[in-house]
């Protein structure tokens, strides 16, 4: 072989090597985007529990009913320094780092719940503070909290009540049922869900039969003229307009001109359908274009008007792929940020909306607020939230495949 | 390295064989496209391969510069060789081969350049050329050669696609005679033409002979029997007879070739 | 029913109108603040000021008079950050294209098309989070290790990690660039000894080049337009620098910026954010036509 076309051949076994090694890089940056959310957010999804002894009086809890949680707090820590005799540990600084005001808040319910308590001494298990909770789930190791300068005493403790199997791990469900909250430990996805629920349903209600309309119209029965050229032209640019245009157009016309309530799940779903329909436009028209001519003929020849033949007929065909669109629409519209904060769906809202038409924030934008804030504990939150939109994205996508495997009929 | 039969092949038969196919098979998946292909194709000839469509003649063709290679799950069976070596054994490299063996489509297909780098794309790949004045003129002489210089030497620079469906074969011809090969392979090259321009590349077939070994798959019995010196009929993925063009259609020897050659079926 | 069928019609052309009301809306909505910006602040002082710093236009007393409202150093941190991210999205999104278009087998092409569009589906949201927690301090510890100081919200992270997200973005456009060249081409190619390499780099990619130049728009047009990963990854205040390794803030983080508090509509700074969606719909719009227009006409001419 000449050394020339040696050259050539090496040139081209560079180039596979190259195009071999970038796709690594691309494979490696998705496992490493994933392993760095994930080894943040695993620990929102798990807190640390203390099990504790703790007397409750009856002089104290009469009338438990208004009886405020920092009275079971001071019960709690008495509860503690108790049991901290029993191992002679004399200085473990503040006791809210073992259990805090979420365990107070916790025994309350307990002894609301069972006022026959009352009056005896109690085992049970409650949620723990910050230190303790860190040091069960694993976040904060003995050498962490040496470093953070925490008392030598309150770490014998913690080994303690990890050796006495008082400390364990549990499933964190209230991270998906509480609202936000100033405080990382008791921040929780429920109401950026519903929101994000409230909107999206009215993103579909909105944006899929208009959709599919404009896309049956645009290729069944628009004349073919320059004018629809133009709408054509106008629906592909409008899919590729930035959403934080949309955005704009909320906050300027939906809300400052229509009087649409600010920060609610009604104008985000508006703003987003609007931002969805081309999408959807786009991909119904392809499905549609699928079906064979002859359907609709066939359907005619029977004497359907045109009408019918493509609603019996060439719509339910198109289905599949008109679904498989709106899915991959509606994936989109649940990962969108920019134009929510426009609209105002960024305010601190600690109650869970009951409706569309209640100021609500949306997942991805809980998503932001958490990762800029300053507080510790809070990007934890944050990439938790980000495995939960993932994972709802996974299921929405993995869910459009196979309802196109399924569906799909081969012409 | 060099495997020659010499079993049935006398010293002097084998001066005048450029392509020797022995016992050639091919195989699309389960399909089998080619049996037993044996010929000898002799240098500084034209060689036609006729027969109905679907018989084998251009997956035939495609063997002698292993474009079949680009087809997926095609398999050949059987020895190959060019100058005496198997161009099918492995190692044997097939950006060498096609160097030496050029090709013309069915289609005309010029790059998307302009006429100049149409022609001047395989002199530079395989860098034959010391210089930009060395280029032009193998440009000029592969346009002189394919009969299309005085047509485009005003515009060398236009584009190759822009051309007539005729003078973009041509230009194809060129390209391929510019890359100095010993055979060109022609697909049914006129099959996309009108009367008139298939006339023109008819004549430059017969030119060229003087310099190249070409084997011509085609559809027309006329254009085999003006242009061929030998003609190979194949049928069903066999090769039913070979031999001197005269002969073949005027006492062909197997009643299937008579029979396609008047015209009773194909 | 000729009078239902007419009736329905009607709906199928209403519902059709939507798309271009939506547009009509958008221009509409933005051009009448922008203008009523514009009455406020003299248009060359926006798109040719230097300096902006909105903050001052708060104080009531001098409302219009105060206030620096200076378009260039938005759009010069916007182009750099779009720059850095494609010199990292082009060659590799054009190199992933190639490969698998033309040199990888139909089971790798299965193998790898499933990443890309993982990638793709991810929202730039979690981008930018990556930018902001992961990539920004690793980012700042490799320049204090090799000396340079790199700020902790640099153009480099959110310009890199925006290349990441436009990967698979360009290499799918390019992908059908490249698919829609004949196969004669590269038979053509191939049947004159080039080497795979030769024939894709001399014949195929030069044939798809409209198609792949219009993805490269459409990715531009993108990474203009684009708002989370800067939002989160870029800076809030305005340098003018083409240095990747300091802050910068883009035309999208001062929108959000400017619209995140209480919006009063005759405030300059609201009014300015609207000044600045004209100009970032005006850019992406320009963008997007010549890229689709290309798109079109490319097909045709292969069809």
């Amino acid at each position: 072989m000449s050394t020339h076309l040696q050259k050539r051949y090496r040139r081209q076994r560079w180039f596979v090597a190259v195009s071999r090694v970038t796709i690594l890089l691309a494979l490696l940056f998705l496992v490493g985007l994933i392993v760095s959310i994930v080894g943040r957010g695993w620990s929102g999804f798990f807190r640390g529990e203390v099990q504790i002894t703790v007397a409750l009086p009856e002089t104290v809890l009469e009338n438990s009913g208004k009886v405020r949680a920092s009275v079971y707090k001071k019960l709690i820590h008495k509860a503690l320094l108790t049991d901290f005799e029993q191992h002679g540990i004399t200085d473990a600084g503040s006791l809210e780092n073992i259990i805090g005001f979420q365990g107070a808040l916790k025994l309350r319910q307990l002894v609301r719940k069972d006022p026959d308590s009352i009056g005896r001494t109690i085992t049970t298990w409650l949620p723990a503070g910050k230190f303790a909770d860190g040091y069960l789930k694993g976040d904060l190791s003995t050498q962490t909290l040496v470093e953070l300068q925490v008392e030598p005493d309150l770490i014998r403790y913690f080994e303690i009540l990890d050796r006495s199997n008082k400390g364990r791990m549990v499933f964190n469900w209230s991270f998906f049922t509480l609202g936000d909250s100033s405080q990382p430990d008791t921040a929780g996805i429920g109401g950026a869900l519903a929101g994000s629920f409230y909107m999206l349903l009215l993103t579909f209600v909105l944006s899929f039969p208009t959709a599919i309309l404009a896309a049956v119209y645009l290729e069944l029965f628009a004349p073919k003229n320059r004018w629809f050229d133009l709408v054509e032209i106008n629906i592909n640019n409008l899919a590729a307009v930035p959403s934080i245009i949309f955005g704009l157009l909320g906050l300027a016309v939906f809300i400052n001109l229509m009087g649409v309530p600010r920060s609610t799940p009604l104008v985000g779903g508006m703003v987003l359908a609007l931002m969805t329909l081309p999408t959807i436009v786009i991909s119904a028209r392809a499905a549609i274009k699928a079906v064979p001519e002859t359907l609709l003929a066939g359907a005619m020849s029977l004497g359907a008007t045109r009408m019918q033949g493509v609603f019996h007929h060439v719509l339910p065909a198109a289905m599949p792929g008109v679904l498989t669109g709106t899915i991959i629409g509606m994936a989109q519209a649940l990962g969108e940020t920019a134009p929510l904060i426009l609209i105002g769906m960024v305010a601190f809202i600690h109650h869970i909306p009951a409706g569309p038409m209640e100021a609500a924030t949306a997942l991805p934008v809980q998503i932001y607020l958490w990762a800029d804030n300053p507080l510790r504990g809070f990007a934890e939150r944050s990439a938790a939230a980000i495995m939960v939109l993932l994972a709802f994205l996974m299921i929405m996508n993995i869910s459009a495949v196979l309802l196109r495997k399924k569906l799909e009929v081969k012409w | 390295m060099v495997t020659i039969e010499t079993r049935d092949a006398s010293a002097s038969a084998r001066a005048e064989t450029i392509i020797s196919a022995q016992k050639v098979n091919v195989y699309y998946g389960d399909f089998q496209a080619l049996k037993e292909v044996s010929i000898d194709i002799r240098p500084r000839q034209v060689t036609a391969l006729i027969g109905p469509s679907g018989c084998g003649k251009s997956t035939f063709l495609r063997c002698l510069n292993r474009m079949n290679d680009l087809i997926l799950n095609c398999r050949v069976v059987g020895k190959l060789l060019l100058n005496g070596e198997d161009i099918h054994r492995p190692g044997f490299d097939v950006v060498d081969l096609r160097t030496h063996v050029g090709m013309v489509f069915q289609k005309p297909n010029p790059f998307p350049k302009s006429i100049y780098d149409n022609v001047a794309y395989g002199p530079r790949i395989h860098k034959m050329a010391n210089g930009r004045s060395e280029l032009d003129g193998m440009v000029e002489s592969s346009l002189r050669r394919a009969g299309l210089w005085d047509e485009v030497k005003d515009k060398l620079a236009g584009l190759g696609t822009e051309l007539s469906g005729g003078q973009q074969q041509r230009l194809c011809i060129a390209r391929a005679i510019a890359v100095e090969p010993k055979i060109i392979l022609m697909d049914e090259p006129c099959s996309a033409l009108d009367p008139v321009a298939t006339g023109r590349i008819e004549e430059l077939i017969f030119e060229l002979r003087r310099d190249y070994t070409i084997v011509l798959v085609t559809h027309s019995m006329q254009q085999a029997a003006r242009t061929s010196q030998r003609t190979a009929f194949f049928h069903l993925g066999e090769l039913l007879e070979v031999g001197d063009t005269n002969d073949i259609f005027t006492k062909p020897r197997h009643e299937r070739t008579e029979a396609y050659i008047t015209g009773r079926y194909g | 029913m000729a009078i239902r069928e007419r009736a329905l019609l009607g709906v199928l052309i209403l519902a059709t109108s939507m798309a271009v009301v939506t547009t009509i809306g958008i221009v509409a909505a933005i051009l009448v603040e922008s203008l009523r910006f514009f009455s406020i602040i003299d248009p060359s002082s926006f798109f040719f000021g230097t300096l902006w710093s909105p903050q001052i236009a708060i104080r009531e007393d001098q409302a219009g008079a105060a206030g620096s409202f200076g378009f260039i150093p938005l759009l010069v941190g916007t182009l750099l950050i779009t720059l850095i991210s494609l010199a990292v999205a082009v060659p590799m999104g054009l190199a992933i294209a190639v490969y698998l278009s033309e040199f990888a087998s139909s089971r790798t092409r299965g193998q790898i098309k499933p990443i890309l569009e993982i990638l793709a589906g991810i929202p730039t949201i979690v981008y930018g989070f990556f930018a902001l927690v992961t990539l920004s301090p690793i980012l700042r510890d490799l320049g204090a290790e090799l000396g340079v100081e790199v700020a902790g919200e640099s153009a480099l992270a959110a310009g890199l990690v925006m290349g990441m997200m436009l990967i698979p973005f360009i290499a799918s456009l390019s992908e059908d660039a490249l698919f829609a060249v004949p196969d004669s081409l590269r038979h053509g190619a191939i049947g004159l000894g080039s080497t795979q390499l030769e024939a894709t780099a001399r014949v195929i990619i030069p044939a798809s080049l409209p198609g792949i130049a219009a993805g490269i728009l459409l990715a531009s047009s993108r990474a203009i337009g684009e708002t989370m990963i800067v939002v989160m990854a870029a800076g809030i205040a305005a340098h003018l620098t083409i240095n990747p390794l300091e802050a910068v803030t883009t035309v999208t983080v001062q929108i959000v910026t400017l619209l995140i508090g209480d919006q009063e509509f005759d405030d300059p700074k609201t009014l300015a954010a609207f000044a600045l969606g004209l100009s970032l719909f005006a850019l992406t719009l320009v963008l997007n036509i010549i890229a689709l227009h290309i798109v079109k006409r490319y097909r045709q001419s292969y069809e």
